[in-house]
């Protein structure tokens, strides 16, 4: 863990409510994907936790979703400087994945994956991705991941854009049902279905309440088969095998 | 000038009157990776019981106006894995006398765990917590009477030589009376205020943000409710008071150590700067020299 000062260099609105802010600061303590990061918002008591979708040289880019009032003040900033945790949680860990892992993502669980994404594709893996939104407007970062030359599958519950339903729906298409390994973060339903769905093995991405972000409040524990994890700090990534719903 | 930060707790020498609270510091060794913890005063571990507690189910953490909720329920791996596996690193990283800061939900259990602990030459002081609002048929319980509270201090000290310091709730009706049973159980110090029970609504859900429904508040926010009951306890028991609640800034710290206490503790602010405790030993010569203070043992209870 490391506390950084960050430039915000932009912050721009993907959808309705999903922005993507740029920062530039000391990025030396974000060493995996999968980690987030802990802001300071001026007039909040308690820092936000924003996992990292980008981050290259000094720059980081963090893609929220205006959830309450800390992330609608976040989503009005445009210059300034933002105190910064950096470095929290593990991570995924990339050196069980196979040579084709799919990476499915829900909603505004979908960021994590990207620079994820791009770590399997500088170790020459062969990822393929699926996203799932509720509907069309909802959809983002479709075509940065197309950016990477990965295939790309979109499902959205009301069927507006891409397969209709969920992202399960889209395990069998020719695309991903060679996956060797998956990597997800999303919702929790999504990821119970999606555990449901696949007897391949993966990483899971969880989200909880946080006090602190660095492990010190045991604010966001949760019970798993290997003991008690803090999602801040032994998470948020999580392994199939060790989640207590796999247990039966 | 130099100016003297220390002091003498319950009769152990301390470089300076900064103590991280029970709960917001782990073990210590999450805060080594950021700075010298030796700067501390001391600190006062998580809270240890005899069985290892998962605690609470999540949410268990609310936002407030300068402040939050928790509802952790005094998650900890039992007085046998922590004197096996956590004391062995945080020695490794604190090389002072620690706080150990125990519960339990009996007298028993009290018993038990001071017992087991009192073996461990690396602490210096027991803070026992009467007074956690996370857990039913325990903790705060034996905080809201002066008999319950008095009958675990008397058993807790018939099983240590160390001084034994009761952490009270400030969800009482009379703080002060709880104090002096205390102290007429021959406690050595009070430590005072654990969090004040609060709770927070999720309006779109209609239901509470936290899943045990209510929780601990602190924070900044109630730093004037600290200082009153510090102010209050230690003009009416002549043990050392150690104040706690809402403590952010070395201002705060004189202002505690003004009403009354000899120590201060610093909770939920270490957890959104985790410089917090260092901030304040940097800063605190220099809110000495603006209000004239030279040594601050001379300021303890000038008010």
């Amino acid at each position: 863990m490391k506390q950084s000062f960050f430039e915000i260099v932009e912050n721009t609105p993907l959808t309705k409510t999903v922005y993507r802010m740029r920062l530039v600061g000391d990025t030396s303590d974000i060493t995996a994907s999968g980690q987030f990061v802990n802001i300071k918002l001026d007039g909040f008591f308690l820092r936000r936790p924003i996992s990292v979708c980008d981050v290259e040289g000094d720059t980081l880019t963090l893609v929220y979703k205006v959830v309450g009032k800390g992330t609608e003040a976040m989503s009005k900033m445009t210059e300034g400087t933002l105190d910064v945790l950096t470095g929290l949680g593990n991570g995924y860990d990339l050196s069980k994945s196979g040579d084709t892992p799919v990476l499915v993502g829900g909603g505004v669980g979908v960021p994590p994956l990207y620079l994820l994404c791009r770590r399997l594709l500088a170790v020459g893996k062969r990822p393929s991705v699926i996203l799932g939104f509720n509907t069309r407007e909802e959809i983002f970062y479709e075509e940065e991941f197309r950016a990477l030359g990965v295939e790309v599958s979109v499902a959205t519950v009301d069927g507006s854009y891409g397969t209709r339903g969920f992202v399960t729906d889209c395990l069998s298409l020719p695309a991903h049902k060679n996956a060797t390994y998956f990597y997800t973060c999303g919702p929790e339903p999504m990821l119970k279905a999606l555990c449901k769905a696949t007897t391949i093995s993966g990483q899971l991405s969880f989200e909880e309440r946080m006090g602190c972000g660095f492990g010190a409040c045991m604010g966001c524990s949760c019970q798993t088969l290997t003991g008690n994890k803090r999602i801040c700090k032994e998470g948020p990534v999580l392994e199939k095998e060790e989640l207590l719903w796999n247990a039966n | 000038m130099e100016r003297k930060l220390n002091v003498t707790l319950c009769g152990v020498p301390m470089d300076n009157p900064i103590i991280p609270a029970s709960g917001t510091f782990g073990y210590g060794y999450e805060f080594a990776e950021l700075y010298d913890i030796n700067i501390l005063g001391t600190f006062s571990f998580k809270g240890t019981t005899k069985e290892p507690r998962f605690g609470n189910p999540t949410p268990r953490i609310a936002e407030c106006t300068e402040g939050m909720i928790n509802a952790v329920g005094l998650q900890n791996p039992g007085v046998e894995q922590v004197i096996a596996h956590e004391l062995p690193l945080m020695r490794k990283v604190f090389h002072k006398k620690v706080m150990a800061n125990v519960s339990g939900f009996s007298v028993e259990e009290y018993v038990y765990t001071v017992k087991k602990l009192d073996a461990c030459p690396e602490i210096g002081w027991f803070e026992v917590n009467v007074s956690c609002p996370n857990v039913h048929g325990g903790g705060m319980s034996f905080g809201t009477s002066p008999e319950a509270a008095a009958e675990v201090c008397r058993a807790v000290k018939a099983v240590t030589d160390k001084p034994v310091i009761m952490k009270l709730s400030p969800n009482v009706t009379d703080i002060v009376a709880i104090a002096k049973a205390c102290e007429e159980a021959g406690a050595d110090g009070i430590a005072l205020i654990n969090t004040l029970l609060g709770m927070r609504i999720d309006l779109a859900r209609r239901r509470p943000v936290i899943a045990n429904k209510m929780g601990g508040f602190s924070g900044r926010a109630i730093f004037p409710v600290a200082v009153r009951m510090v102010y209050q306890v230690a003009h009416a028991v002549s043990i050392p008071v150690v104040g706690m609640g809402g403590v952010a800034t070395a201002e705060d710290v004189i202002e505690m150590m003004m009403a009354g206490a000899t120590a201060v503790e610093v909770g939920a602010e270490n957890l959104v700067n985790p410089y917090a405790c260092r901030d304040i030993i940097e800063d605190l010569p220099r809110a000495m020299e603006k209000y004239g203070i030279e040594s601050l043992s001379d300021i303890i209870r000038v008010v």
